[in-house]
């Protein structure tokens, strides 16, 4: 059984972002770039699952500039066994990966898809469902727990009450949540191996998508700051405050 | 402008959210619909009848949109979608769940997580975990949207919007509910409540979360939330998770007890109205966005303002 990953490039997660003055984006210019979060640990439950003898071959995707065959390096470095590069230097949104994604799975045919809920940049959480909905397969969005079985995976969600767990049909996708795993650092050794494993490149218009933005930025700008406000001494104090001036008690 | 927004439900009863999303969508335009579907939903169509300003409630009512899976639900928005310019949903996880899938359907992007609108086709958005605002205008004829649940100020009952069964659509077979675990809770609600005593790492353990914050919780009538530190090491449930990736509250009233701060734990708490913190450490930067803040041992004055309280 092959799985398939998609993986972005986005800012490390470490980095507080600048909203540029002219109000066109965010600074992302000598910002240190790295694979979004969520992405990873969809990378390690798929390797995972290919250690425990469940899956034959995991392959990494990324869509965007050529930089982002950093990313499917560090994909492989955790244990993809080759990546494909979707290169373009436009502007890709959830949509539109989506149906690159999906050119992508008409080629390669992966049983299961394993993406990351969320990007930490534009925080949409559209690409795995939007990826299911063009394939018409099943998905499985929020995921804490995948077990695959023969033609069918079990999959535990994270909902806001709580859990729940759904067998879905397969072929399907899967999107991970923050507590599926902890993907585990990639060694030296691995890094090196990454190095020598296959990547491949297409663009957009070899796989013949459309991907121009459906979405204009008008502009972007900073929130309003919330200042800090004082401190209080004792219980006393903080308890008056909040009777007496913020009247929230 | 023709509004149809999707119900969140548990069949008997209307989640606060699609108050918020009908008030989302008052904001847009006049014609609202309301979209039910569910199983024996006969009571939550009523509640969206009675929800002020919605005209119509379409109530689609078979077996297999009993649990709402999104395959099913967004297969049947699709076939409702004709006449209408927008599709809105709350941006929780039965929302983030159902429209992508709506939106990819229709061939049209998503707007995710409003947090105003500025005209029919222009809304702002937060990014990087709301370190930015996005204005964006969409070019598409249909406009799918989840909103955030703290944006609008919930619509309140006083409507008498007509209420008619709509034909399901066919079962897709592709997703089965083997089973749910539901936190059961006399507490409110998370996200809509009025205030939230929220804990973090510095409480130590599971035992030192429930002995110190939920005698605190009741004396406030408050809800419990935690930060994803407190989560990840198994202090309570995932759905105790305030953050980024987790809920967005905005209460009257947040009391950040032993939380740091982190920049994705301030993205979920950081429209509330006035913050409170507690932490030993004077630098946390939980403090930079506290209204009051009190450097001391949670273990000593917690206890202290929870007896403080009677």
């Amino acid at each position: 059984m092959k799985i398939l990953v998609p993986v972005k490039r986005v800012i490390d997660y470490n980095v507080k972002v600048r909203v540029k003055s002219d109000g066109s984006g965010v600074d992302i210019a000598n910002v240190k770039m790295s694979m979004n979060p969520f992405d990873e640990i969809a990378v390690e439950e798929a390797v995972r699952l290919k250690e425990a003898g469940l899956a034959s071959e995991v392959v990494a995707v990324s869509c965007g500039v050529s930089q982002c065959q950093e990313t499917l390096r560090a994909a492989m470095a955790i244990g993809a066994d080759r990546g494909i590069l979707v290169e373009s230097a436009e502007e890709l949104q959830p949509l539109a990966v989506a149906k690159l994604l999906k050119a992508v799975c008409e080629r390669e045919q992966p049983q299961v898809v394993i993406c990351g809920k969320q990007a930490i940049d534009d925080d949409a959480n559209q690409t795995g469902q939007m990826l299911a909905a063009l394939m018409g397969w099943a998905q499985a969005t929020f995921a804490s727990k995948v077990a695959l079985g023969d033609g069918v995976v079990n999959v535990t969600r994270e909902i806001d009450g709580g859990l729940e767990t759904l067998s879905i049909r397969l072929p399907a996708v899967v999107t991970t949540d923050l507590r599926l795993n902890e993907p585990r650092y990639a060694t030296l050794p691995n890094i090196m191996k990454a190095k020598k494993k296959p990547l491949d490149t297409v663009t957009p218009q070899t796989l013949e998508v459309e991907v121009a933005p459906r979405l204009k930025t008008v502009k972007v700008s900073e929130p309003p700051k919330r200042s800090a406000g004082e401190r209080v001494a004792d219980v006393a104090q903080l308890l008056d405050k909040l009777k007496n001036v913020a009247k929230v008690i | 402008m023709s509004i149809l927004v999707i119900a969140e439900h548990d069949n008997q009863s209307l989640k606060g959210a699609t108050r918020i999303a009908v008030a989302a969508a008052a904001a847009i335009g006049e014609e609202i619909d309301v979209l039910v579907a569910g199983q024996g939903c006969g009571p939550a169509a009523e509640a969206c009848a009675q929800l002020a300003g919605v005209k119509r409630v379409k109530v689609a009512d078979a077996d297999h949109y009993a649990e709402q899976g999104a395959e099913n639900v967004a297969a049947l928005v699709v076939a409702q979608a004709g006449g209408y310019t927008h599709l809105l949903a709350p941006a929780t996880t039965f929302g983030k769940n159902l429209m992508p899938r709506v939106a990819a359907l229709l061939d049209v992007a998503q707007i995710s997580d409003i947090v105003a609108v500025e005209s029919a086709d222009t809304f702002v958005r937060p990014i990087y975990a709301g370190n930015a605002l996005a204005t964006v205008r969409s070019v598409d004829a249909v406009r799918v949207i989840t909103v955030r649940t703290t944006a609008f100020e919930p619509v309140v009952d006083g409507g008498a919007g007509a209420v008619e069964a709509i034909e399901a659509g066919a079962d897709l077979g592709l997703s089965t509910l083997v089973g749910r675990e539901l936190t059961k809770s006399e507490r409110p609600e998370l996200a809509g409540a009025r205030i939230i005593v929220s804990g973090g790492r510095g409480l130590g353990s599971g035992e030192n979360y429930h002995a110190q914050l939920e005698p605190l919780a009741d004396k406030l009538g408050a809800a419990l939330g935690a930060s994803r530190a407190a989560v990840d090491a198994g202090y309570v449930p995932n759905d105790y998770q305030v953050g980024q990736t987790g809920k967005i509250v905005a209460p009257e009233l947040y009391v950040a007890i032993g939380i740091s701060g982190a920049i994705q734990h301030l993205a979920g708490m950081k429209d509330s109205k006035i913050i409170v913190a507690i932490n030993k450490d004077p630098e946390a930067p939980i403090f930079q966005v506290a209204d009051y803040g009190l450097v001391a041992d949670l273990f000593q004055v917690v206890p202290e303002l929870t007896s403080a309280l009677d």
